[in-house]
């Protein structure tokens, strides 16, 4: 991280650390990037003074699920442009997807990726392992050897391993050496060629469909292997209410199972591809009301552990063209937070809930000790005034402009972001 | 709270009028008619010793076909000639766009030339939709057929032939037999024939064929032949494709004739002066029996006849539709 340590005293902001249960008015003060106290009036001499009076503190955002664009990305962006892009929206950690150009399952790929990330300064990436070489879906990667360079988990991303023997294989060998397995439930016989939720708009579009059992029924198979092999799983991306269900149940049996869901399937559903909207293409693709419902609920009520942004930043060239010739995917870390506080606005959440997906329930679903606020540890955390409102478009920055939200006006404007005791966006 | 691109809107004027002609949907029943209507003024331009108006005079009508079509393309130049228009046939294999050309630089290109009109054919479902929302303002676009979405043109001139024998849609059970999912032609009927007051609507198929939540656009839907057809004042045959067997849709030639193919046995059940339809090019022995398709109930090749009324109509209402949409 490159800006200087920060010494701040950040005065009357309102604290919300689900982790701790905390939601209260209090000072904070980091000194030399360390987070030293949390409290009442706090007197710090010779600290910068940041007034948080009427705003919010936040943990630093854990993104479990994005891209990054780089290497392989081209024009649709890289990680310098969009780790800034993620901390002008909150975020400290990314856990980044595996299939770049090359693809992550090598050791200089690892470094490449934490070096240019380190250099950029703005975001500490945790980089996934490729779970088989090249994504190939049958011989696994080197996945200690990864974990050892870096990679906090395996994925097979948006190519989910086939073959069950494989797969099972993929569980022992992860197992053996404590690395968590981070998959996206599809079966790709079932989703072959498609490119809209099988259903009624799919059929009067005329688009290929993708239908929900090809994610549950490789869901089912994923969580038996699981409750067999005793892996560490995180699901990535579920999309509908069967796999809700399927979760649900899962978690009651206790298996160590965690979920995502990525923001824009609790917001829109398959209406928004009317007219053929390419900004709304996306893998897995967005479903019906009923699913939507299901996963509003399965987050509020706890099945649903984290709130990823799938951020999939693409050329413009990339999404002019017929819908079924797009590339799917939103770039969408910046509007992440936005879109969850419009959530709240609307009753579906509390905002300690939706933050609590944002942060340790992040955190949880990646193994890792983020997501928090704990004294005596560098300081990550984001200030954020979530009553003005905003037009992603007026100051966008990932370098990927696919979004169905550039015009909507949404709650939330970033203050400042702090990653590990630098800080990392800073706006008035 | 998203912006969604203006379907519904995109091909018609302020004040109602075509401008572009990329799906059934969407459209009113009086502007389904006025189609109709414009089309019977050019039926008889067909049978005069020399087959053209002016009303096209001037203008440059592109033939852009990503997808091979001898009958449809064939159908779009007669019409656009009748009218007078200069006519460019360009046949593009979807590979030439993705050989580096974007396809909007190609519609660029072509742009530059100056032309009017593009009559579009592209296996993307939405593709005409897209081309439309990006052309300059002034160039009509017509859809040809597009992936499994949309045949506006072939659903009128269904519409027409049905009119001309029926006099009317009151009342009228239509059924249509075979492959639907893959159908383009077949979801524009459904729009169609819903929309200008048909009493029923029915597609018949095995589950394989038929799409799912079809029920959503207004159809009954039969997996059996003879209760499909039962009482029906209109039988439309659709293609099958040959590769639907490959990919597990089917298992035969022989056994979807067996069920689902139309002989004169078969069709017992429908209404005994019911038209037998077909959008063409017809499989013999697979979909229809010669004896069908041959027969006096047949009206398939009236169809194609109609289509060419029916394509000069579209062809002239969209560019009256620019023309006053440009003065405006």
């Amino acid at each position: 991280m490159n800006s200087p340590r920060a010494h701040l005293l950040i005065r009357k902001g309102r604290v919300i650390d689900p982790a701790n249960g905390r939601d209260e008015v209090l000072d904070v003060l980091i000194e030399n990037g360390r987070l030293v106290r949390m409290g009442a009036s706090l007197d710090a001499p010779g600290a910068e003074i940041f007034n948080a009076e009427g705003l919010c503190v936040f943990p630093g955002l854990v993104d479990t699920c994005m891209r990054l664009s780089e290497p392989g990305g081209g024009r649709s962006g890289s990680i310098a442009s969009e780790t800034r892009a993620a901390a002008s929206g909150g975020f400290t950690h990314l856990c980044a997807l595996p299939d770049t150009d090359p693809v992550v399952d090598n050791t200089a790929v690892v470094r490449l990726i934490r070096e240019r990330a380190m250099k950029a300064g703005f975001a500490r990436v945790l980089p996934l392992a490729a779970m088989t070489q090249q994504l190939n879906g049958s011989q696994l990667a080197e996945m200690q050897t990864l974990k050892e360079a870096g990679c906090i988990g395996v994925s097979n991303a948006g190519k989910p391993v086939q073959d069950a023997l494989v797969l099972k294989r993929c569980f022992e060998y992860a197992a053996t050496f404590n690395i968590p397995v981070m998959l996206r439930p599809q079966d790709n016989a079932l989703a072959a060629g498609g490119c809209a939720h099988e259903g009624a708009v799919s059929t009067r579009l005329g688009l290929p469909g993708v239908p929900a059992i090809a994610e549950t029924i490789d869901l089912a198979r994923t969580l038996l292997l699981v409750e067999a092999v005793g892996v560490r799983a995180h699901i990535h991306q579920i999309s509908c209410a069967a796999s809700v269900a399927l979760l649900r149940d899962a978690k009651t049996k206790g298996l160590p199972v965690t979920a995502d869901v990525c923001i824009h399937h609790l917001l829109l559903d398959e209406s928004a591809l009317e007219g053929f909207n390419s900004q709304c293409h996306i893998q897995p693709p967005l479903r019906s009301q009923l699913d939507r419902d299901a996963l509003i609920t399965a987050v509020a009520d706890g099945t649903i552990d984290a709130i990823c942004s799938q951020h999939t930043p693409v050329g413009s060239s990339s999404k002019q063209a017929p819908f079924p010739a797009t590339k799917a995917g939103i770039s969408g870390i910046e509007t992440l937070l936005p879109l969850l506080l419009h959530l709240v606005e609307e009753g579906h959440l509390s905002l300690q809930r939706a933050i609590e997906t944002l942060t340790c329930g992040a955190a949880k679903s990646l193994d890792q000790t983020v997501g928090h606020l704990e004294i005596g540890r560098a300081a990550s955390l984001c200030i954020v005034d979530t009553k003005t409102r905003k037009r992603p478009s007026d100051d966008w920055i990932s370098a990927g402009k696919n979004s169905p939200w550039m015009e909507a006006v949404l709650p939330g404007v970033v203050r400042l972001t702090m990653c590990e005791g630098r800080i990392t966006w800073l706006s008035d | 709270m998203i912006a969604t691109p203006p379907s519904a809107s995109l091909q018609l004027t302020d004040d109602g009028k075509l401008k572009h002609f990329l799906s059934v949907e969407h459209c009113s029943r009086s502007l389904l008619e006025d189609i109709l209507n414009t089309a019977a003024g050019f039926v008889e331009v067909g049978d005069r010793s020399i087959k053209k108006v002016p009303l096209l005079r001037g203008k440059t009508v592109v033939n852009l076909f990503f997808e091979a079509s001898t009958r449809t393309r064939t159908t779009f130049e007669l019409a656009a000639k009748r009218l007078s228009a200069d006519v460019l046939n360009i046949d593009i294999a979807k590979s030439a766009t993705s050989k580096g050309e974007s396809l909007m630089d190609m519609l660029w290109n072509l742009e530059a030339m100056s032309s009017d009109m593009f009559v579009v054919r592209h296996s993307d479902s939405g593709a005409p939709s897209f081309i439309a929302e990006h052309v300059t303002p002034n160039v009509a676009v017509i859809n040809a057929g597009d992936g499994r979405h949309a045949h506006p043109t072939q659903a009128m001139l269904d519409m027409y032939t049905i009119r001309h024998y029926k006099q009317r849609f009151e009342g009228l059970k239509v059924a249509i037999v075979g492959d639907v999912l893959h159908s383009r032609v077949a979801r524009s009927q459904i729009h169609a024939l819903n929309i200008l007051g048909a009493e029923e609507v029915r597609v018949i198929g095995p589950r394989t064929l038929i799409p799912v939540d079809i029920d959503a656009l207004g159809v009954s839907v039969y997996s059996d032949l003879s209760q499909g057809l039962k009482d029906v004042d209109v039988v439309i045959a659709l293609r099958l494709q040959k590769e639907r067997m490959d990919s597990a849709l089917l298992p035969s030639e022989s056994e979807f004739f067996r069920l689902y193919g139309l002989n004169n046995d078969r069709l017992r059940p429908a209404k005994p002066d019911a038209i037998i339809m077909h959008p063409g090019p017809i499989n013999r022995g697979v979909e229809i029996a010669s004896e069908v398709a041959d027969g006096e109930r047949a009206v398939i090749l009236h169809q194609v006849t109609f289509g060419i009324a029916v394509r000069m109509a579209v062809m002239s209402m969209c560019i009256a539709g620019q023309d006053a949409g440009g003065m405006a």
